[in-house]
């Protein structure tokens, strides 16, 4: 499974965990408007550091927080392996 | 000196049937053989007015010097086994101490500075011991990280709670403890056993659970205690079944409704107490209805001249059995002006019912919202499934901080169901906590470590 998949699979399980509406998932989607929350957020980049084994938002410290789906993807796949 | 109104330890062990011991795997002593006979070896000295620090490997030694030194001593401390010499020596300095009653061989700065005397069985006749002192007995906080405090209680306020409920109520009764001795809830049991009239069976390290219990059986144990956690642990061994104890009793750590429920379900003809206990505090208080928290009405002046009041959610006690100070240089007030001790654990009120909900000190911040790992735990522990739950404090880039779980289910959980306990574990949480105090994520694990007190290990408290 690609990165992205799993990125897909895990915001989709908190989706229905937190019964929120995503929209069709694209990567010029604005964060803002995924209807996740920070504590969301916070669930998925732990859940993706646990399947992923990186969490590239703390990793550098002055890595700018992602605004699109896109660039938060992105995070994901330029972490060195 | 010596209040007229007080009795030392060893007044106690003539009292009831005459075949009382203590015991552990190897040897089990007559209380009535200790008035007479005295276990302390390699010296002459006079102990009486001594300070001294009990460091035994075997915790029988450990009670055989206690009930020799009480009345005699001007203090003792009680040194629990998993101390290490280096931390021992800022102790020993703090509390003054001159004299060291030990087991095992000791070189170095401690040797040189104190007398010491070694302990053994009770076989040398002694004459009888002048018993003049109001003995300080001296215990170590169970702190989890950095030097224990040192706080002094006397043995008056050690044994209130015994006393209070009468000592005669037991008289007949073998106790035995998962603690240590030398740790608070350890040693109340000692002291119920000696007071009370009945014998006492000690727990041995090392010992595995199923070698324990059997001993248990052997000796014939019907009260005994432990924390939730080595409850938890004894629930989950499958060790349980044939061992039949007519009273238990939880302390130490929050009894939650799980575990009051397995118990019941594992020693049907048990009844069941949990107690409220610090090393600080003393006994506050105990209840017996097999339900987590208390009644509210225990807040506010009882019967045993225990004293509770609520200040900013955490629990403090006025009463006799609290210790009576820190002991050290720098030691700090143990209580407020008014004599309340703050235990630091918080409660809430939920109907007519008080909750313990976690550690002062050991909150999770979650952008700004909290939440105790301990609440967390409580709703976990409800799945049939789960034996037993950490929940703890994971950085997060977003947040701060995030609420995780660790989980050890039953044995012979089926592999394939993990998902589905997982997805109910979750749904109960959602149900039972607000959204930022449901976990994140979580994890089985096969165990999780329980440290030498007893509790649940706990990195981020």
């Amino acid at each position: 499974m690609s990165v992205r998949t799993k990125i897909f699979s895990a915001m989709k399980q908190i989706a229905e965990e937190q019964k929120v509406t995503l929209p069709p998932l694209q990567d010029d989607l604005s964060l803002n408007e995924t209807g996740f929350d920070s504590l969301a957020f916070a669930i998925l980049v732990a859940r993706l550091e646990d399947e992923l084994g990186a969490d590239p938002f703390t990793v550098a410290e002055d890595a700018a927080f992602p605004s699109t789906l896109g660039e938060f993807i992105r995070a994901y796949e330029n972490v060195p392996a | 000196m010596f209040p007229p109104d007080s009795i030392a330890l060893r007044h106690y062990l003539g009292r009831g049937p005459k075949d009382r011991t203590i015991s552990d795997a190897r040897h089990s002593v007559l209380l009535t053989d200790i008035i007479e006979h005295s276990g302390l070896t390699g010296g002459c000295c006079e102990l009486s007015g001594r300070s001294v620090l009990i460091a035994t490997s075997r915790q029988l030694f450990a009670a055989l010097a206690m009930i020799e030194l009480d009345g005699v001593a001007r203090r003792m401390l009680l040194c629990p086994p998993d101390l290490d010499w280096e931390r021992l020596q800022a102790l020993v300095e703090q509390a003054g101490i001159d004299t060291i009653v030990t087991d095992q061989p000791l070189s170095g700065y401690c040797a040189e500075r104190c007398s010491v005397l070694g302990i053994d069985l009770p076989e040398r006749r002694a004459a009888g011991r002048t018993v003049d002192h109001a003995t300080e007995w001296l215990m170590l906080t169970s702190g989890t990280s950095g030097l224990p405090k040192i706080v002094r209680h006397t043995l008056d306020g050690l044994a209130g709670a015994i006393i209070a409920e009468g000592p005669a109520r037991h008289s007949d009764a073998i106790w035995a403890t998962f603690y240590d001795i030398r740790r608070y809830g350890g040693l109340q049991i000692l002291l119920r056993a000696v007071i009370g009239g009945g014998s006492m069976v000690l727990s041995e390290p090392g010992e595995t659970i199923a070698a324990h219990v059997a001993r248990l059986r052997a000796g014939g144990v019907s009260h005994i205690s432990g924390t939730p956690s080595h409850w938890r642990k004894l629930l989950m061994s499958g060790t349980a079944a044939n061992f039949s104890p007519r009273y238990i009793r939880l302390s130490g750590e929050i009894a939650d409704q799980a575990v009051l429920d397995g118990l019941a379900q594992a020693f049907p003809h048990a009844s069941i107490g949990h107690a409220y206990a610090s090393t600080e505090a003393g006994v506050g208080f105990s209840v017996d209805d097999g339900r987590e928290g208390f009644p509210a009405h225990l807040i506010g002046r009882n019967r045993d001249g225990v004293e509770m009041k609520v200040v900013e959610g955490s629990l403090r006690i006025r009463s006799k059995r609290t210790a009576r100070a820190y002991v050290g240089a720098d030691a700090l007030p143990l209580a407020d002006a008014e004599g309340f001790v703050d235990t630091g654990d918080i409660v809430e009120l939920r109907g007519d019912r008080y909750h313990f909900v976690g550690r002062r000190g050991g909150i999770i911040n979650i952008g700004g919202l909290k939440v105790h790992p301990e609440e967390v735990e409580a709703v976990i522990n409800r799945h049939a499934c789960v034996q037993m739950s950490r929940a703890r404090s994971r950085r997060s880039p977003i947040t701060g901080a995030i609420v995780v779980a660790d989980v050890v289910l039953t044995g012979g959980t089926d592999e394939k169901r993990h998902e589905t306990i997982r997805a109910e574990i979750l749904s109960r949480c959602k149900d039972g906590l607000a959204a930022w105090k449901v976990p994140a994520v979580i994890r089985f694990v096969e165990r999780l470590e329980v440290t030498a007190a007893g509790k649940l290990a706990r990195t981020d408290a």
